[in-house]
C-alpha cells in the first residue's frame, strides 16, 4: 500500500526568483492564500507561523531551505482542535524552471493513516495555488469568493472530521 | 462516475477566474484547445453519442471517443481511446469535466476513469499531461496567452513499456467481457 500523501503539480509563467518570493514572503501569501500570512527567519529549524487577521491558524519549523529548488517545512494544524490533536505533517515545494515557466510539486505527506487533515488539505491546496497562480500571472488573486469559498472548506472538513470521530 | 464499470483513477481540480460558459467554450472548441492542448483541435458533436474527437496540429487523428453526457455548461463526460501505435490496443477510459460556479470564480474537475485495473505506470502520463494542460488553459482564460511549451514532453518511457507489457497480457479481457 502506498504511503497517505497529497501531490499537486502547476504551471505558472514566471521565474523560480519571484515563485520563491510568494512561497516565503508574509506580504505575498497573504494576498494569494486568503488572507494567511507566512512568518519565518527560514534558518533550519526555525519556526514557521502562519496567522490569519492575526491568529495563529497552523505552525511548523523548516527542513529545507534551498533558494529558488526547495522550500520545505513541517506543517501542524492550530485553528482546530480536532486537526491539533494530530502529529505534525510536511510540507515540500519543489521549484524546477522549464523555459519561460516554472513546475511547482506541492508535495503535503508524512501523515498517519486516516489523517483528517490529509482529507482537507487535498480541498485546500488547489484553490490556494490557483490563486497564487493567478496572483503572479495577472496580478490578481482569486477573488473574495475564493476567500469564502476556502472558509466553508475549512468549515466543512472540520464539521466532516467531527462527523466521523463521533 | 455515471458510466458503470469506470473508476476514478486521476482526479485533478483547478479554480480559475472565469464562468463557466467560458470555461465551458474551452473546452470544447478548437479555437481554444489548440492554445493549451498541447496543439489539439476539439472535433466534438454536441449530443450524447456524438463523436469527440482531437486532432494532432499536423490533422492526424490523436483521440477518438464518444460524447456520454453533455450538460453545458455543468459537465461533460466522453470515452476516450487513443489512436496512435500501441495504444490503440488499451480499452478506452472515460474522462469527465465538472464545472462548479463559484463566486466569481468557477471550479474545474478533471476525472479519468477506467474499467480495469491499470497499472500506474500507464496512469503516470495523464497525470503528467493534465496538470500541464488544465494549468494552459487557467492561463488561456485569465491572461489570453498559454503555457509556453518550452521543453518536450512525451509519454513517460515507463508509460510505453507498461503498455507494451499491457498489450501483451491484455489483464482486462476478463472485466470487459463480463460488462458486454
Amino acid at each position: 500500500m502506498s504511503e497517505p500523501k497529497f501531490v499537486y503539480v502547476t504551471y505558472i509563467a514566471t521565474t523560480p526568483e519571484r515563485l520563491w518570493q510568494a512561497l516565503t514572503d508574509g506580504a505575498f501569501t497573504e494576498r494569494y492564500w486568503f488572507g494567511t500570512r507566512v512568518e519565518s527567519d527560514w534558518t533550519p529549524g526555525a519556526p514557521v507561523s502562519f496567522r490569519r487577521n492575526g491568529a495563529l491558524s497552523d505552525s511548523g519549523h523548516v527542513l529545507k531551505y534551498e533558494p529558488f529548488r526547495v522550500l520545505s517545512y513541517t506543517f501542524h494544524v492550530e485553528f482546530h482542535e480536532v486537526f491539533r490533536r494530530e502529529r505534525p505533517s510536511r510540507v515540500t515545494f519543489e521549484l524546477e524552471p522549464m523555459g519561460n515557466e516554472v513546475k511547482l510539486t506541492v508535495t503535503h505527506d508524512d501523515f498517519d493513516p486516516g489523517s483528517k487533515v490529509l482529507e482537507a488539505v487535498g480541498n485546500g491546496w488547489p484553490l490556494v495555488l490557483a490563486s497564487l497562480k493567478s496572483l503572479i500571472e495577472t496580478g490578481s488573486p482569486l477573488a473574495a469568493a475564493g476567500a469564502q469559498a476556502a472558509e466553508r472548506a475549512k468549515e466543512k472538513a472540520v464539521a466532516q472530521a467531527r462527523g466521523d470521530a463521533a | 462516475m455515471s458510466e458503470p464499470g469506470f473508476v476514478p483513477k486521476t482526479v485533478y481540480v483547478i479554480y480559475i477566474a472565469s464562468t463557466p460558459e467560458k470555461v465551458w467554450e474551452a473546452l470544447t472548441s478548437a479555437e481554444f484547445t489548440r492554445q493549451y492542448f498541447f496543439g489539439r483541435t476539439a472535433e466534438i458533436e454536441p449530443k450524447v453519442g456524438g463523436n469527440f474527437i482531437l486532432r494532432m496540429p499536423d490533422g492526424r487523428l490523436d483521440i477518438k471517443g464518444r460524447v456520454v453526457e453533455w450538460d453545458p455548461p455543468r459537465r461533460l463526460s466522453a470515452t476516450w481511446a487513443v489512436d496512435f501505435e500501441q495504444f490503440r490496443e488499451l480499452p478506452e477510459s472515460l474522462v469527465a469535466y465538472d464545472i462548479e460556479p463559484m463566486g466569481e470564480s468557477v471550479k474545474l474537475t478533471m476525472t479519468e476513469a477506467f474499467q480495469w485495473d491499470v497499472p500506474d505506470a500507464i496512469l503516470a502520463g495523464g497525470r503528467q499531461g493534465w496538470p500541464f494542460i488544465l494549468s494552459s488553459l487557467k492561463s488561456v482564460l485569465e491572461t489570453g496567452k498559454p503555457i509556453a511549451i518550452s521543453v518536450k514532453m512525451g509519454p513517460p518511457k515507463e508509460m510505453l513499456e507498461a503498455i507494451k507489457e499491457a498489450v501483451a497480457k491484455k489483464p482486462w479481457r476478463a472485466v470487459l467481457s463480463s460488462n458486454r
